[in-house]
């Protein structure tokens, strides 16, 4: 790899190779990634999966063990935080407990040593783009959890900076004030055209909200593409487990194949199928093969794989059923639509899908 | 949802290097003054006169005067130590149990004397035992005793005087351990059949340990330098190391012979300190996060 | 533990539990009227009441200047310790600071060794750096002594501050150095005035090292109380124990309130 390689002329933040271990482990583990200006990415992963780690040395809170961070192709990597003119927001909110909201507000203008009145003035400004106008003498501690972030946020975008960091911002609030809030933040994003990374654990929160989603997983970044094709094609087997939900039928490989290939394979339990080759397989491989719960279908004549419903969810719009194969036992999406037919437990169906559905990677 | 405090305590700091030795500057200087270099120095006297000698060692456990002194101090830190236990558990057991306003009370009735003068708390010790002292006066007035007794200058009034300067020292440690048991196991105990006592023999007192460690470990350690209360209590028959350990430098100037004695004593403690560094985690108090 | 009826053993217990809390307050609380009674040699109960003996120890040039000395003495190490010791917190907690479980050992220290042996070897060398008597001297020994449990107090509202508070200043353009006087400063505000405190109780009743690095006319009030109790037990000593006593439960109801938000820290402490 090219050493002088610096970000693609489009890039905002480039985070270049970046390397950061703790002790043995590889906290972050030789990661690349564009950000576009005025795109909202997502960082999202596991627990422990190294997305605060990527946040923190973008933002200047830690340093990298090797690799670079740009800004504007501007090398920030051992620029002190206080220097890169980012915004950030924390998980816990972190407004200083001891100033008024509007102080709080005010703060990083004070620190540009803006005047008195401009700062007043443009931190109520703030203030009232995240609806809180009359609210700004208050104490933090007399404000509820999202009252608190949406403060936070007013904030960390007051000063005009481009680049918005946040760490899991919302995993402190509870479901329906989240959901409210991923709406709202998106609005300010495209309001102000301001550049977001966005760290969550939640996948429906940077499906719904992201460009472009970043897939992390032990460090390494798994996946880099937008909702839908993380959704519909997973690079890897983990992203399709992580990324919505997934049946695993193991296989081995019944002829070689290229990734987009159809292949052949005998599933666990002795049927044979045909599937799409994800990885480049070779004959006699053990492969995973992965299926979407809505792409499997249910029919009463023979020629798919056999069948015997166990159980039904009911769960309102849709219903789930698990379904015994000769293999595993998986789970099958029914719409409210077809769910007027649904099988009762016991009924002995046929399980089939199309090829293009069911993705066969390399098993590890 | 996760409330812990982020990692990036350990992994973000603020200060760089060489910033932080700046900030750890000042605090250098004054140990450095006022803590290693005093040690270092006395211990040095000690050991060199000046060529390397183990002479002032010898002293203090061949000549029966110091040796007397020595076994002396030991004796009366432990009577103290057990005192202290015996009198402080029942007390943080109490406290354990309290809740609110006593809970409140208790702690203060703790806490006061500790923060209290070692001076003023020895000197109402001296008022009380003189010979025609409190006690003196209340043994004679209910005819326990004829004629006022001799209470100062005895091994008994400097044991109890000592005991009661370091009782709060004992009582804290215990009282945190017992607090930290939960309710739940003697309620588990109790379910299980165990009576009163067996509940408190099988589960609070091994329960407790680490507080009886603690506290023990803390109290005797403070015995065996203490100055003052000795000082002012006892007579010469009391001595114990510290006053040895100030006549010698004050009366006799005899520095390497105070500094033998003062290694000595400084080795008992590292020795105890180590052992038991285990149970008690001084370094808690530090090495946290 | 659990509320359960009172047994007769419990109750036993109990009983005994605050016979020790009488014991453990009793003596002392018996020289706040002793101080107020008439006879030149002590009783219980007093004979009448007077201020004789207060009036005595505010007119005694001697006395008024331990007292004084100490106030100064305890005043400076108050500002000093507490100063060392929130930047070797702040060192320790918030920056990179190579060698730290050196420092570490070392800040435990003065609580480990004990007072008698720190009082011995700071009267060898402060005599031969002529430190003996001086404010110097003092301060530097006191501020030594108190590091320990300034340190503490001061650690324990670090780790209690959340330092995301910290990050947000700096990700605000907030300098490290004006994001701890804006942000960490105000926070644990608390902490350091209890470790003040803290610092000027050490230093103001300590007797041991006063006792050896003190001369002719630079005493502490300690080591004048220490002289008069060996030497001539006179009540005014007992005016003296009595305003000393007040002044710390003062400085530590002080503590208590300007410190409530930060409490805990460092309770226990050190005696010689
Ligand atoms: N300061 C640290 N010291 C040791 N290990 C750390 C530190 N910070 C992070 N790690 C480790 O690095 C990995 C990634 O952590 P992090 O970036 O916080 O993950 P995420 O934000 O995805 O949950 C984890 O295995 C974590 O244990
Ligand atoms: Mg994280």
């Amino acid at each position: 790899m090219d050493l002088q390689h610096r970000s693609p002329p489009g890039d905002h933040v480039g985070v270049h190779d970046l390397v950061k271990r703790y002790g043995d482990v590889a906290a972050v583990d030789s990661v690349s990634l564009g950000v576009k200006k005025g795109e909202f990415l997502a960082l999202l992963g596991p627990s422990g999966s190294g997305k605060t780690t990527i946040l923190m040395n973008i933002a200047g809170f830690d340093f990298p063990d090797s690799g670079r961070i740009e800004i504007d192709g501007q090398d920030v990597t051992w620029t002190p935080p206080y220097k890169r003119n980012l915004g950030m927001v924390f998980q816990r909110y972190t407004l200083f407990p001891h100033m008024s909201v509007l102080d709080n507000i005010a703060f990083p203008l004070r620190m540009r040593k803006i005047g008195r009145a401009e700062r007043e003035e443009r931190a109520r400004a703030a203030l009232k783009t995240v609806r809180l106008d009359g609210y700004g003498d208050r104490k933090p501690s007399q404000l509820s959890g999202g009252q608190q972030q949406r403060v936070a946020m007013a904030r960390a975008v007051v000063y005009n900076p481009e680049v918005l960091l946040m760490d899991e911002p919302l995993s402190a609030l509870d479901k329906n004030l989240r959901e409210e809030m991923q709406i709202e933040i998106k609005h300010l994003q495209r309001e102000l055209g301001v550049t977001v990374i966005f760290v969550t654990h939640d996948q429906t929160e940077a499906l719904t909200m992201a460009d472009r989603i970043a897939v992390l997983d032990h460090g390494k970044l798994q996946q880099l593409d937008t909702p839908r094709a993380l959704y519909e094609a997973p690079a890897s087997a983990f992203v399709a487990g992580f990324i919505g939900e997934t049946n695993f039928w193991p296989a081995t490989a019944a002829n070689d194949a290229a990734p987009g290939d159809e292949v052949a394979v005998e599933l666990e339990g002795g049927e044979r199928a045909t599937v799409m080759a994800a990885d480049r397989l070779s004959r006699q491989q053990a492969v995973r093969v992965a299926i979407r719960p809505e792409n499997l279908r249910l029919s009463a004549d023979s020629g798919g794989c056999a069948a015997t419903v166990n159980e039904a969810i009911y769960a309102g719009s849709v219903t789930t059923l698990l379904v015994r194969t000769k293999g595993p036992i998986l789970r099958v999406r029914l719409t409210a639509a077809t769910a007027a037919s649904e099988p009762a437990a016991g009924t002995s169906l046929s399980l089939g899908w199309q090829p293009r559905h069911a993705r066969a990677y390399a098993a590890a | 949802m996760k409330s812990r405090p982020s990692r990036f305590l350990l992994g973000g700091r603020t200060y760089s290097p060489a910033v932080s030795l700046l900030l750890a500057l000042p605090f250098l200087l004054v140990i450095l003054l006022a803590f290693l270099l005093p040690l270092g120095m006395l211990l040095r006297e000690s050991a060199f006169a000046p060529g390397f000698t183990v002479e002032h060692y010898r002293k203090v456990f061949d000549e029966p005067v110091y040796l007397r002194v020595m076994y002396r101090t030991v004796r009366i830190s432990i009577f103290v130590t057990l005192i202290s236990l015996l009198l402080g558990y029942p007390l943080a057991l109490l406290m354990a149990r309290a809740r609110g306003l006593q809970l409140s009370l208790l702690l203060i009735a703790v806490l006061l004397p500790l923060w209290t003068s070692v001076l003023v708390r020895t000197y109402a010790w001296l008022v009380l035992l003189q010979r025609d002292g409190l006690i003196n006066d209340m043994l004679t007035g209910l005819g326990i005793i004829d004629a006022p007794m001799q209470l100062l200058r005895t091994e008994g009034a400097v044991v109890l005087a000592m005991s009661h300067v370091l009782l709060p020292f004992v009582v804290l440690p215990l009282y945190a351990s017992l607090r930290a048991i939960p309710d739940d196991y003697e309620r588990a105990a109790k379910m299980l059949g165990a009576n009163g006592f067996a509940v408190f023999r099988h589960v609070t007192l091994p329960l407790s340990m680490p507080g009886i460690t603690s506290g023990c470990l803390m109290v005797f350690l403070l015995a065996l330098g203490f100055f003052v209360t000795p000082a002012l209590i006892g007579g010469p028959q009391q001595m114990m190391l510290a006053t040895l350990v100030q006549q010698q430098v004050t009366e006799l100037l005899n520095w390497p012979f105070a500094g033998a004695i003062i290694g000595v004593l400084l080795f008992a403690v590292l020795v105890l300190v180590i052992a038991f560094n285990r149970v008690v985690r001084l370094d808690r108090f530090v090495g946290q996060v | 533990m659990t509320r359960t009826p009172i047994t007769a053993s419990r109750f036993a217990i109990n009983a005994f539990a605050y016979a020790v809390v009488v014991f453990l307050l009793v003596p002392t609380a018996l020289i706040i009227p002793m101080s107020f009674g008439p006879d030149r040699f002590l009783k219980f109960p007093p004979a009448g009441f007077t201020l004789h003996w207060y009036a005595a120890y505010f007119s005694d040039p001697d006395w008024l200047a331990a007292t004084f000395f100490s106030i100064r003495i305890a005043a400076l190490t108050a500002i000093v310790a507490t100063i060392v010791g929130t930047l070797i917190s702040l060192a320790l907690v918030r920056g990179r600071l190579p060698g730290k479980p050196a420092f570490e050992l070392l800040v435990v220290g003065p609580v480990i060794v004990p007072n008698i042996a720190l009082a011995i070897a700071t009267f060898l060398v402060f005599d031969g750096l002529r430190l003996t008597g001086t404010t110097l001297g003092f301060v530097a020994a006191h501020t030594a002594l108190a590091m320990p449990f300034v340190v503490f107090t001061i650690l324990a509202s670090l780790y209690r501050f959340d330092a995301d508070l910290e990050r947000a200043a700096l990700s605000c353009g907030a300098s490290p150095l004006r994001a701890f006087f804006w942000v960490t400063l105000p926070q644990i505000m608390p902490g350091i005035v209890s470790a003040a405190l803290f610092a000027f109780i050490i230093s103001f009743d300590e007797p041991v090292i006063s006792f050896f690095i003190s001369d002719l006319d630079h005493r502490s009030l300690p080591r004048k109380m220490f002289e008069d109790i060996d030497y001539n037990v006179s009540p005014i000593l007992a005016a003296v124990a009595t305003v000393l006593t007040g002044l710390t439960i003062l400085a530590l109801v002080i503590g208590h309130f300007l410190g409530r938000s930060g409490r805990s820290g460092s309770t226990t402490r050190k005696t010689g």
